[in-house]
């Protein structure tokens, strides 16, 4: 990826700014690395480090009830640590955006990321999102769109999820 | 103890009583009923679930209207099951919102059972090694109406009140979601039409 940035974690940006997005939650990933700097550098984005997931589900939709959109940036790993909380939005019918990392799904060397990544879209599905799956990069940016869509426009919880082919596997050498 | 600190729904009535157009957004059980029974409008977003979330959801409103005073009202067990929202909220600090608990020091919905803050669990002590810079503990009427004075002026601000554990009478509000948000974005953004 060049340092001007013309990869995945760029056209999502430009697609957040597009779709008016002002608060940024999110819990760290190392696949979100240079998105969530993006977001940092840019004055008319808050962007919110959180201590677990949820808290972005329900910061969120405070934001949203306030006036503002917004998007949560998490890893998969993070899923589980939502659904209660997704009760808001799908009671409420409150939009939530979330772009989500995957581990656990392809060439995953730590087996503890396993259980949650393979999880992850059906429990988000459970939890009343709408998934959309992504397996190359230049799927995310126009994906993340129609998510944002289908968010904002007619008001469901909708979910980006980046598969690990698109973001790498990390090997944990023995 | 449950003779012990102030009755609920007359500190909630005090505190709120000047509320002025201050948004107050509040957490399951009966901090919902007792927001309700101080007065009903529009600019209170009850929580009847999403447990953890009243103080988080007050800080996604207080980021998005930082004209408004935002006024979380919530309980000690609510707050404990999000504490790590003291710490998110420390670091953003917003001068707008202030997180009230309503500490009967129990799960008033569940039987009663004891919550942490009955064995030591010390909420205010909590916010502000979490970067609340000003933390009140509220447990007489003189200190009820000191916190009403300031409650809607300017900064960050945490108090935790002392609340009787007595029973009170379940005051339901409207609880469909949609009719709450709604009517939360009609009368506060004009319309509940923007994206």
């Amino acid at each position: 990826m060049s340092p001007g940035g013309d990869g995945w974690p760029s056209a999502a940006y430009q697609t957040l700014k597009a779709a008016g997005v002002r608060q940024v939650a999110f819990v760290p990933d190392a696949g979100l690395t240079e998105l969530i700097r993006r977001c940092e550098e840019d004055r008319e984005i808050r962007a919110v480090s959180l201590t677990t997931e949820e808290e972005g589900v329900a910061m969120l939709a405070g934001a949203w009830l306030g006036g503002q959109r917004g998007v949560l940036l998490m890893q998969s790993s993070g899923v589980g640590n939502c659904v209660n909380m997704l009760a808001l939005n799908q009671e409420c019918r409150i939009p939530l955006l979330a772009l989500i990392t995957m581990r656990g799904t392809y060439g995953e060397g730590n087996p503890w990321q396993v259980p949650m990544g393979q999880a992850a879209g059906r429990a988000l599905a459970l939890a009343g999102v709408i998934v959309h799956e992504v397996g190359r990069a230049d799927e995310v940016g126009p994906t993340l769109a129609a998510a944002a869509r289908l968010a904002f426009d007619s008001r469901r919880a909708a979910a980006v999820l980046v598969d690990q082919r698109v973001i790498g596997s990390k090997a944990f050498a023995r | 103890m449950s003779g012990a600190g102030l009755d609920r729904r007359e500190a909630v009535r005090r505190l709120l009583r000047d509320r002025g157009d201050a948004l107050v957004v509040t957490g399951l059980g009966n901090p919902t009923w007792d927001v309700a029974a101080a007065g009903d409008t529009p600019l209170n977003f009850y929580l009847w679930g999403a447990m953890g979330g009243a103080a988080m959801l007050g800080l996604g409103l207080a980021l998005a209207q930082p004209d408004r005073r935002v006024v979380v009202v919530t309980g000690d067990g609510e707050l404990l099951m999000g504490l790590g929202s003291l710490a998110t909220t420390g670091v953003e600090r917003p001068r707008n919102l202030a997180v009230v608990v309503l500490d009967n020091a129990r799960y008033g919905e569940t039987g009663m059972q004891e919550s942490h803050t009955a064995r030591g669990v010390d909420l205010a002590g909590v916010a502000s090694a979490a970067g609340f810079a000003d933390v009140a503990r509220v447990r007489t009427p003189e200190e009820l109406d000191a916190l009403a004075d300031r409650l809607f002026g300017d900064g960050l601000l945490f108090a935790a009140v002392s609340v009787s554990a007595s029973p009170t009478k379940p005051e339901l509000p409207a609880r469909d979601g949609t009719h709450l948000r709604a009517r939360f974005r009609e009368a506060l953004l004009g319309s509940d039409e923007l994206g």
